[in-house]
């Protein structure tokens, strides 16, 4: 892709975009690099429009929105996966029960589901790099990660993940030895795949504690690797 | 349907950028709007394919342009009106039309924690179905090109793969998300190599597991 096409194309959307709304409530978004789109502030507007019209109509509760965002907020995120991983580190008949039935193993932990959701654990070795996409839309194992990140759910991510997986890594940093197998899991159904990272050398005295504050949410997902508390500046 | 949202094997999408320390919403609003959606399940008028259908149903060009959840509320601005809860007018005042009933919502605070974080896993997972094919069998993901909710992607379609392993059966997008049933049907991972896929240029020993519902499959 030339990268001056590329420019061109984005100044040219940026000033379409701007010209067709000028109060635009994501301006500065630009300069934070945010993968997503610009988008009008009436969005504040509309929706807050539409809540007070379904608490009116008595179709959802206020304080069950609250809630369901204080939750996702703070309750459900990467931390929960990082602890399942770091138990599997540790624990080799842990490990063997989560490669062979995620769902009872994570509910051993007190995670649970949310969807109806089926979870697989997919495990890297020096040999295999597995690596997690939902090309149709944006699955994600939200019980065990919490919500996705904004480029998980982006056009990039999802086209290039399937078709040049070592082109993504080597992009966000990874470059991965010609001999590795990369597999790739496009999660089109109900499968929710949960990505358990290698251990990384010279972690061996750390506390299962001291090792999940190691393991990123990238790691989860297959695009990074975890790093050991030197190189991570965690723990 | 054949599309924008079938976005595998595109490539002039531009790089993939990772936001340092992103929040989990960015804007106040978009934890309302998925907060919304969530609840609104619990009305039980739709179901999550008939979600992701109704995102499918943007028109590409606002599809391409909107966010994630500018898109999740156009969607749920559909299904309430499809669904009857809401009239387009409501939507528009804002104000529930004159001597309109008040409802009980179906789900409270109280509910949400146990709900959202302690359920069952494979709660979808149905009995009564069948499977046609066993792990290690050689399968051809089929060339279809249905107009309604598909899950079965574009770049797979034709392509030879081998069965990895059986998931057990969940319902069937295609029927349920337009609530003709759930017709369950057992659901594989499919491992397709990477030069089946995407020709020469491949690295031999790469792969993609797709997810695949057993009628999307058929003998090779």
């Amino acid at each position: 892709m030339d990268a001056t096409r590329r420019d061109f194309l984005v100044a040219g959307a940026a000033a379409a975009g701007a010209a067709a709304t000028p109060n635009m409530g994501h301006a500065q978004e630009q300069e934070h690099g945010h993968a997503h789109q610009a988008v009008p502030d009436d969005m504040t507007l509309r929706v807050k429009s539409l809540e007070s019209l379904l608490v009116e109509k008595g179709l959802v509760d206020r304080a069950a929105l609250d809630t369901l965002v204080d939750t996702f907020e703070h309750k459900l995120g990467p931390r929960n996966g990082a602890k399942i991983v770091a138990r599997a580190w540790v624990d080799p008949a842990y490990k063997k029960r989560l490669l062979a039935d995620a769902d009872a193993a994570i509910a051993e932990l007190g995670f649970g589901g949310q969807q109806g959701e089926k979870m697989v654990v997919l495990e890297n070795t020096p040999k295999v790099r597995n690596l997690v996409v939902c090309t149709l839309c944006s699955c994600y194992p939200w019980a065990v990660l919490g919500l996705p990140p904004v480029w998980y759910k982006s056009a990039p991510y999802r086209s290039r993940a399937v078709i040049d997986p070592r082109g993504v890594l080597r992009e966000l940093g990874t470059e991965l030895p010609a001999g590795v197998e990369v597999r790739v899991w496009d999660s089109t159904a109900d499968l929710r795949y949960l990505v358990l990272p290698e251990r990384p050398a010279g972690t061996e005295k750390l506390s299962e504690a001291q090792l999940a504050e190691l393991v990123t949410r990238d790691a989860m997902i297959g695009v990074a690797n975890v790093l050991p508390p030197r190189e991570g500046g965690h723990a | 349907m054949n599309g924008v949202h079938d976005m595998g094997g595109l490539q002039d999408m531009g790089p993939v950028r990772i936001e340092k320390n992103e929040p989990v919403f960015h804007e106040r609003w978009e934890g309302r709007v998925y907060a919304m959606t969530r609840a609104l399940r619990f009305w039980n008028k739709w179901n999550i394919d008939s979600s992701r259908w109704a995102t499918e149903l943007i028109p590409p060009v606002e599809y391409l342009r909107m966010s994630y959840y500018e898109k999740w509320h156009a969607g749920m601005v559909e299904l309430l009106v499809n669904s009857k809860l809401v009239t387009r007018e409501e939507i528009e005042s804002g104000k529930p039309a004159d001597g309109s009933a008040k409802a009980t919502p179906p789900l409270t605070a109280g509910q949400v924690v146990p709900l959202f974080t302690q359920a069952q896993f494979a709660g979808r997972n149905r009995t009564g179905a069948s499977p046609r094919f066993r792990a290690g069998q050689r399968v051809r993901a089929r060339n279809m090109h249905p107009l309604g909710h598909n899950r079965l992607p574009r770049y797979a379609r034709g392509r030879f793969g081998i069965i990895d392993r059986d998931h057990g059966a969940f319902s069937l997008p295609d029927t349920n998300a337009t609530l003709l049933g759930e017709n369950p049907q057992h659901v594989y991972s499919v491992r397709f190599t990477a030069r089946e896929l995407w020709g020469e240029q491949a690295p031999a020993q790469d792969a993609v597991y797709i997810d695949m519902w057993d009628t999307y499959l058929e003998p090779a």
